[in-house]
């Protein structure tokens, strides 16, 4: 049995009415799952059902109101330096260059410039973007400021890597690019990932795992196991012939299609 | 910029200004007469620069291009500093926000030269009136650039440094800092031409030195040349002023997309 790097115990977080009077929104409710070390695990669910509310309680931006969120076997109440998350948007600062954006984290805790700099460069050569050290963000294209936002996040060596629809901004063919390259990070870095997502494919290509969640107040109808091998070659997963039963037991989860519009 | 000027385009355009300059000359010293309006109305060229010479070495021209010059320079900074403070704090707290900010706006909307008698009342014929009108107009343009910066803020950015564990000191310098400086500069440039204008009106309501009070007295005696020399004085200390913050701003700015293109 591996070690346990993220669970969340009968989790359930509810936000204030907007209105005097009016009972407060629960966002999810009973949370209950297991990330394994090394494990990358996707999030799916209809819009609203509260996958961003998950990662917020993660990454101890905003504590769930009952049950617990645990990291490396720590519970979860204010930022720590076992998670970091990644959002759609690539939030570089256009007043660095892409090298001082991969170093924002390290600065923050303090690590020296000399270590910083070897981190951030040695990173962007892993996602690719060794020549784009000094230039600044506006002067990239959007995958490959995506590309440096993963590199920002894995800089600060996260146990738990947060993420919240990543590539759901790019075209589909640089995002097919991106997962692949993320794929191939994740395996040979080792690390645990939880992963929201709306686009099923990209959810089936990526992960060893697939939990399903229900409409608001969310809460988890079904595991997948995916088992398709080349968890590092996304680009070879979407292709093989396994995946597409997959997303037709995702779509009929979903109730996809089964609206009359 | 050493690119830039070797580019013909850009050779062209800089003799077509130096050629639009002498045509205005010449329509200055010679168009008046042409059209008979009198030397009292629109002095020629000639006679502002004789006035200019005469008024150097009678007048102490450059004495109270100084002393005016040193009370914009001092209202600015001092109202730049103010404007950038309070917009921080009124950026970082809402409460203070809401409190202060039907003041503020009543402040704002004031014509802020009217506060120059009562300045003038409380201070005397010294440099503060002319230099508290200076920050007080000054401090407008940057308190309400600094402060909108700080809201325009993308709150995922600072829930990114927040789950960094950044402080609240490093949220402001790394983040909210850098991030109000484009709105921060544009406000400079506003409160630049303000400032002179702020000053100005602070000696013409009272005292006898600085360019304001060469105006009127220039006006007093009926010279125009006087008054025409006093306001190319006026507009050189605003033209210098203005040319060192953007000099200032094309170095912290440097990253700006626009800037990074001209200069690649």
């Amino acid at each position: 049995m591996k070690t346990i790097r993220l669970e969340c115990r009968n989790v359930t977080k509810r936000f204030a009415a907007q209105r005097k009077g009016e009972a407060p929104i629960v966002a999810v409710q009973n949370l209950n799952f297991k990330i394994a070390d090394g494990e990358v695990v996707s999030l799916i669910g209809p819009s609203g059902c509260g996958k961003s509310t998950l990662l917020n309680m993660g990454s101890g931006l905003d504590p769930a109101s009952d049950g617990e969120v645990m990291v490396d076997g720590e519970k979860v109440i204010k930022p720590n330096e076992h998670v970091a998350f990644m959002l759609q948007k690539d939030l570089l600062l256009p007043w660095r260059t892409i090298r001082q954006n991969v170093e924002f984290g390290l600065e923050i805790r303090g690590v020296p410039a000399s270590e910083r700099k070897a981190t951030a460069l040695g990173l962007l050569k892993k996602c690719r973007l060794p020549d784009f050290a000094d230039h600044y963000p506006h002067q990239l294209s959007g995958g490959m400021r995506q590309r440096a936002a993963l590199a920002r996040t894995l800089a600060v060596d996260p146990a738990v890597l947060l993420m919240d629809e990543p590539f759901s901004a790019l075209d589909a063919q640089t995002k097919m690019v991106l997962q692949q390259d993320l794929g191939r990070t994740l395996a040979e870095t080792g690390k645990t990932a939880l992963f929201v997502t709306h686009d099923l494919v990209e959810a089936i290509a990526l992960s060893d795992r697939v939990l399903v969640m229900s409409q608001r107040p969310g809460t988890i109808i079904e595991e997948i196991v995916v088992d398709i091998p080349g968890r590092d070659n996304p680009m070879e997963r979407r292709k093989s012939p396994k995946t597409g039963p997959y997303i037709a037991q995702l779509m009929s989860l979903l109730h996809i299609g089964e609206e009359v519009h | 910029m050493g690119s830039e000027l070797s580019n013909p385009a850009t050779q062209r355009m800089m003799i077509g200004s130096f050629l639009l300059a002498i045509v205005f000359l010449a329509v200055w010293e010679w168009g008046p007469a042409a059209f008979g309006i009198p030397q009292f109305i629109i002095p020629p060229a000639s006679k502002v620069w004789d006035e200019f010479l005469r008024m150097l070495t009678r007048d102490r021209l450059m004495f109270h291009t100084g002393i005016t010059a040193m009370q914009v320079v001092v209202g600015f900074v001092l109202g730049m500093i103010l404007g950038m403070l309070v917009g921080f704090l009124l950026g970082m707290s809402p409460t203070a926000e809401f409190v202060l900010s039907p003041y503020i706006l009543a402040l704002q909307i004031a014509p802020k030269v009217a506060f120059a008698p009562l300045f003038v009342i409380w201070f005397g014929y010294t440099v503060y009136p002319k230099i508290l009108v200076a920050i007080l107009i000054v401090f407008f343009p940057i308190m309400i650039n600094v402060l909108g910066a700080v809201r325009a803020i993308d709150p995922d950015i600072v829930r990114l440094a927040r789950s960094f564990n950044a402080s609240k000191l490093q949220i402001f310098w790394k983040i909210e800092f850098p991030a109000s400086l484009p709105p921060f500069f544009a406000g400079l440039r506003i409160a630049a031409t303000l400032a002179v204008i702020g000053v100005v009106v602070g000696e013409l309501v009272g005292g006898n030195q600085g360019l304001g009070y060469l105006l009127t007295f220039g006006e007093g005696a009926g010279n125009t040349p006087m008054v025409f020399v006093t306001i190319i004085m006026l507009t050189v200390i605003g033209i210098l002023l203005y040319g060192a913050i953007v000099l200032i701003e094309n170095r912290v700015l440097h990253w700006l997309p626009g800037r990074a293109r001209r200069a690649s």
